[in-house]
């Protein structure tokens, strides 16, 4: 417990720090200006979610060779706290987009592929709603993990394939990309601190998915007792 | 050159509010799931 409360207070001091960095250390960018300072938060989202989907796919394919709970649980974890991330990056992609573009949306490479990776990634969390028995939602929703995550790499490597609205990488983009050597440093405080938070809130909600399996065992029990007395047992755990 | 300070602001505040939303949800429904374990428990116990 001490040492949840010390990374808790660690995290959020680096996401203060981050946060202070982006809006005033940072120096402006020359064609945006403020409104640049966006993509620290914006990147921030999408490394988070990039880690959090990756630890899916590891959970997925853990699953799928040990049957080990633990990495069904670790799966729906981490893709609902990767599907909370995606969803920051579309917003402050959206919110971006606007004064930069003059749009809010459009169907360009990389916004597409990344709209599809929020959607497969819903109709996972929805996948593991529709079925009851617990071994074949682990099972079908791993196979169907591993399927979603495969348009993760396309994501990246989409303003690299197909120059439209989205910019060119500023990271790891060729000859003619790169930062200010302070804004790397800004963006990479930025994108320790969303992984920081991501790794806090994903832990939570692995404790969460451990307790739901908790109440599924003692129903279990009182299923059983029910059977042996003849009584109306209680109904399976919701999993919302 | 502040003109788009409000998306900026509202790109911040966005992100956060994400964030928090998620939390609380996590945080309500550990309660429900810590209240049931107690229920459940009690069920045993009373036999």
């Amino acid at each position: 417990m001490k040492a949840r409360i010390l990374i808790t207070m660690l995290t959020a001091a680096v996401v203060f720090f981050a946060g202070y960095a982006a809006l005033f250390i940072a120096p402006d960018e020359r064609t945006m200006h403020e409104i640049q300072r966006i993509f620290y938060f914006h990147l921030g989202c999408w490394t988070a979610m990039f880690t959090a989907l990756t630890i899916a796919f590891v959970a997925n394919i853990g699953w799928l060779v040990e049957h080990k709970p633990h990495w069904d649980w670790l799966s729906v974890s981490s893709v609902e706290v990767g599907v909370v991330c995606c969803t920051g990056g579309l917003i402050t992609g959206i919110l971006w987009g606007k004064p930069a573009w003059g749009i809010w949306w459009t169907w360009d490479a990389r916004l597409t592929t990344c709209f599809v990776l929020w959607l497969l990634y819903i109709s996972y969390l929805i996948l593991r709603g529709l079925i009851e028995e617990p071994g074949r939602r682990a099972t079908l929703s791993s196979v169907f993990g591993i399927f979603a995550f495969l348009d993760a790499p396309l994501v990246y490597v989409s303003n690299r394939l197909w120059r439209t609205q989205h910019p060119a990488p500023v990271l790891f983009g060729g000859p003619n990309s790169g930062l200010d050597p302070i804004m790397v440093k800004v963006l990479m405080i930025s994108m320790a601190a969303m992984v920081a938070v991501m790794v806090i809130v994903l832990a939570e909600r692995y404790r969460l998915e451990r307790l739901r399996h908790e109440v599924d065992e003692l129903r279990m029990v009182c299923q059983a007792r029910a059977a042996l007395s003849g009584d109306p047992a209680p109904s399976p755990a919701s999993r919302n | 050159m502040m003109q788009n300070f409000h998306f900026l602001f509202a790109a911040w505040i966005a992100v956060w509010a994400v964030f928090f939303l998620y939390q609380m949800s996590i945080a309500s429904r550990a309660a429900r799931l810590r209240e049931e374990v107690e229920q459940l428990k009690q069920q045993i116990r009373e036999g």
